[in-house]
């Protein structure tokens, strides 16, 4: 199996690094070698933030190669741009104009709806998803993230 | 006992400590080195926060006197405040096994310079091992302890922000029991003075020969036959992405990377036709072997800067120097809105003052819009180097001169500051706004000697900036916020500056972040 590369960006403090991180596990459970890779520190500041998902049956570095990535998901509108570089040509785009952010009912919940965007096109089932979600979110917050994930996977 | 989860190298780390019984973890916080020490408290070790690294390391070889295992943490930069213990304990050693993660920022994702700390290993005569991915991080870490009691000397462990930061599968071992602690008076070997160093400084040597021999054996070695046209030597992270960049290729992958296994170079590199050493930053394993007359060759000057990927090895191996693609321009990080530099910032612009910044969140107070940081060199530096510019300078333009630092810098190195101030006192005095957010912001919310907590968040004595200074005689100390008071806090920069006196103004509001991250803990709690 060849790697599969999914790069999730957006700005600081839109949870770009929730997706990941919850991706990762998913995809980390359903047996596949998985390597993840984010930057901590000043270049978090309200800046530009991305983080990298790698799956496949042995993954070397966990950084996704310039312009190999197989999904890129942007959480801002600002950042589709800048980060339309590393999507390889025929890759899929999850942009916010893709999702349906205007019936979400807590806009901090976005990021789980881009995530239920892009798991539809994952070979993993829903159910593994909320699982991972419900572990890594404090349990007052799991309906409403539930529910982006939802509005997002359509 | 054994389990296999996902974690990122500092984690790994972090669980290794705890298999391996560590009894006490201190450090610094630094990017990237800083979840280690809270993820090993986490899991029920015990760790505290230093004020600055130096101290971290000196009071790790107390307990290593002790017998005991410890565990020093650190980003690159912070070795450089611990280098004074760390080359003369390379002599003494400890019996207990000590471990001092130094992570290093290649690429300088969050430091102020891109320093390769394998230089150090050479420097003091320390082994350094070089972990590629989280499971080595853990298998390492487990063997530094082991390693640090049989040859009676510190390990470093190199990391770099993608082991660091990087999730991978990792299967943990049982845990061990810890050599007991016990405290033995062993003058002749723990006491540096010349005579004693002197025999220190040849067991040193012999220490390294034999850890090369050890090296030699393979242990930290993986060598994989593949293409004999192409062989490639690697450590750390390049290993990774020199797999993905040269699939076909023969590898030579080293964990320890200092002393070197010279004589397995060697003979791997006879058995390629081409072989290429790929590391990031300096070109340290590159040197050695050619010094060893090894024929192997490097990579272009203009991959020693910044990280390496998958595609710039591909470059590097294709000899490949035409100019890279820029990377794409984000957005740059900022001052948070709400936080309460911006308003120290403003007034400090407002005044025209030469400021001499330092390390933290409030360095972006060099970007648009407040452009207010004239300088920024390494923790501490402010209140020193505005002292050095106030000494020189013609007295108008010294009146414009003004250090700001952080409450944890203040503790960490700024207090020494405080010290030349007034002891070696300009003409003119000197003004220090300390902006005291009342935490550890940039590396992610630590707490530090002024915030009440320790680092497990628990109560614990809170030292008084205000009544420190005071104490050491400064003329003039105000607390004050600036945010709320701003016309105040202008007029008292602007008075201040008009004296001959010494001021510390600490500029006190707490930092927006710590302050959700302190209410969702107390609210966790509830």
């Amino acid at each position: 199996m060849k790697t599969v590369n999914i790069t999730v960006a957006g700005l600081g403090g839109q949870g770009v690094l929730k997706v990941t991180d919850i991706l990762a596990e998913v995809l980390f459970r359903a047996g596949y070698d998985v390597k993840k890779s984010e930057v901590h520190g000043m270049s978090q500041r309200g800046g530009s933030v991305s983080s990298e998902v790698r799956f496949g049956e042995k993954v070397y570095s966990p950084m996704v190669p310039e312009g190999e990535s197989d999904y890129l998901v942007v959480l801002d509108p600002t950042q589709v741009e800048v980060n339309a570089g590393k999507l390889r040509e025929g890759g899929v785009l999850i942009a916010p104009a893709d999702v349906p952010l205007d019936r979400l009912s807590n806009p901090r919940t976005a990021n789980m709806m881009f995530l239920g965007a892009l798991s539809r096109l994952l070979p993993i089932p829903e159910e593994a998803f909320r699982e991972v979600i419900h572990e890594q979110l404090p349990p007052r917050v799991h309906e409403v993230n539930d529910e982006a994930f939802r509005l997002g996977r359509g | 006992m054994t389990k296999r989860i996902l974690a990122s190298g500092n984690e790994a780390i972090a669980l290794a400590a705890i298999d391996a019984g560590v009894r006490l973890g201190t450090g610094y916080p630094g990017t990237p080195s800083s979840e280690i020490l809270e993820e090993f408290a986490a899991h029920g070790g015990d760790a505290e926060w230093a004020p600055n690294e130096k101290v971290a390391l000196e009071v790790a070889i107390g307990a290593a006197f002790a017998r005991a295992r410890a565990l020093v943490t650190m980003k690159h930069v912070g070795l450089n405040v611990a280098a004074d213990p760390l080359f003369t304990i390379a002599y003494a050693g400890t019996p207990g096994g000590l471990v001092i993660v130094s992570a290093d920022d290649p690429g300088m994702a969050s430091s102020q310079n891109e320093q390769d700390n394998r230089r150090y290993a050479i420097a003091a005569g320390v082994p350094m091992l070089e972990p590629a991915d989280s499971q080595q991080a853990y298998d390492f870490t487990r063997r530094a302890f082991e390693l640090a009691e049989q040859f009676r000397c510190p390990v470093l462990l190199r990391l770099t922000t993608r082991v660091c930061h990087s999730k991978c599968a990792l299967t943990t071992r049982p845990p061990v029991t810890a050599p007991a602690i016990r405290y033995e008076r062993d003058c002749k070997a723990n006491v540096m003075i010349p005579a004693y160093a002197r025999i220190a400084h040849r067991k040193l040597r012999a220490r390294l020969h034999e850890l090369q021999q050890l090296n030699e054996q393979g242990e930290f070695i993986r060598e994989l036959p593949g293409d004999s046209e192409l062989g490639i030597i690697a450590s750390g992270i390049s290993i990774q992405h020199a797999h993905d960049a040269a699939p076909q290729a023969s590898f030579l992958e080293l964990g320890m990377t200092y002393p070197l296994p010279l004589e397995r170079m060697r003979k791997f590199a006879a058995g390629v036709k081409r072989c290429v050493v790929v590391e990031e930053g300096d070109p340290v394993l590159l040197e050695a072997a050619l010094a060893a007359g090894i024929p192997v060759t490097g990579k272009a000057e203009m991959y020693r800067f910044g990280e390496l990927s998958v595609g710039r090895v591909r470059r590097l191996l294709a000899n490949e120097t035409t100019p890279e693609p820029a990377p794409p321009a984000g957005k740059p990080p900022q001052l948070c809105l709400g936080c309460p530099h911006r308003k120290s910032y403003e007034a400090l612009r407002e005044l025209g003052c030469i400021v001499a910044g330092d390390i933290g969140c409030y360095t972006l107070g060099v970007l648009p819009p407040f452009e207010a940081v004239d300088s920024c060199v390494c923790m501490g530096a402010s209140i020193t180097t505005g002292l050095g510019l106030r000494r020189v300078l013609p007295e108008a333009e010294a009146r414009r001169v003004v250090s700001v630092i952080g409450d944890s810098t203040f503790w960490h190195t700024g207090i020494n500051g405080i010290v030349e101030m007034l002891y070696n006192r300009p003409a003119t005095g000197h003004l220090v706004v300390v902006l005291d957010n009342s935490i550890t912001a940039m590396t992610g919310m630590q707490e530090n000697p002024s915030t009440g907590r320790d680092l497990k968040h628990r109560p614990a004595p809170a030292l008084s900036i205000e009544d420190t200074v005071r104490a050491m005689g400064v003329d003039c100390v105000e607390v004050i916020d600036s945010t709320q008071e701003y016309e105040k806090f202008v007029e008292l920069i602007r008075r201040q500056l008009g004296t001959n006196e010494t001021t510390v103004v600490i500029a006190r509001r707490p930092c927006i972040l710590g302050m959700a991250k302190l209410k969702a803990r107390e609210g966790s709690k509830a």
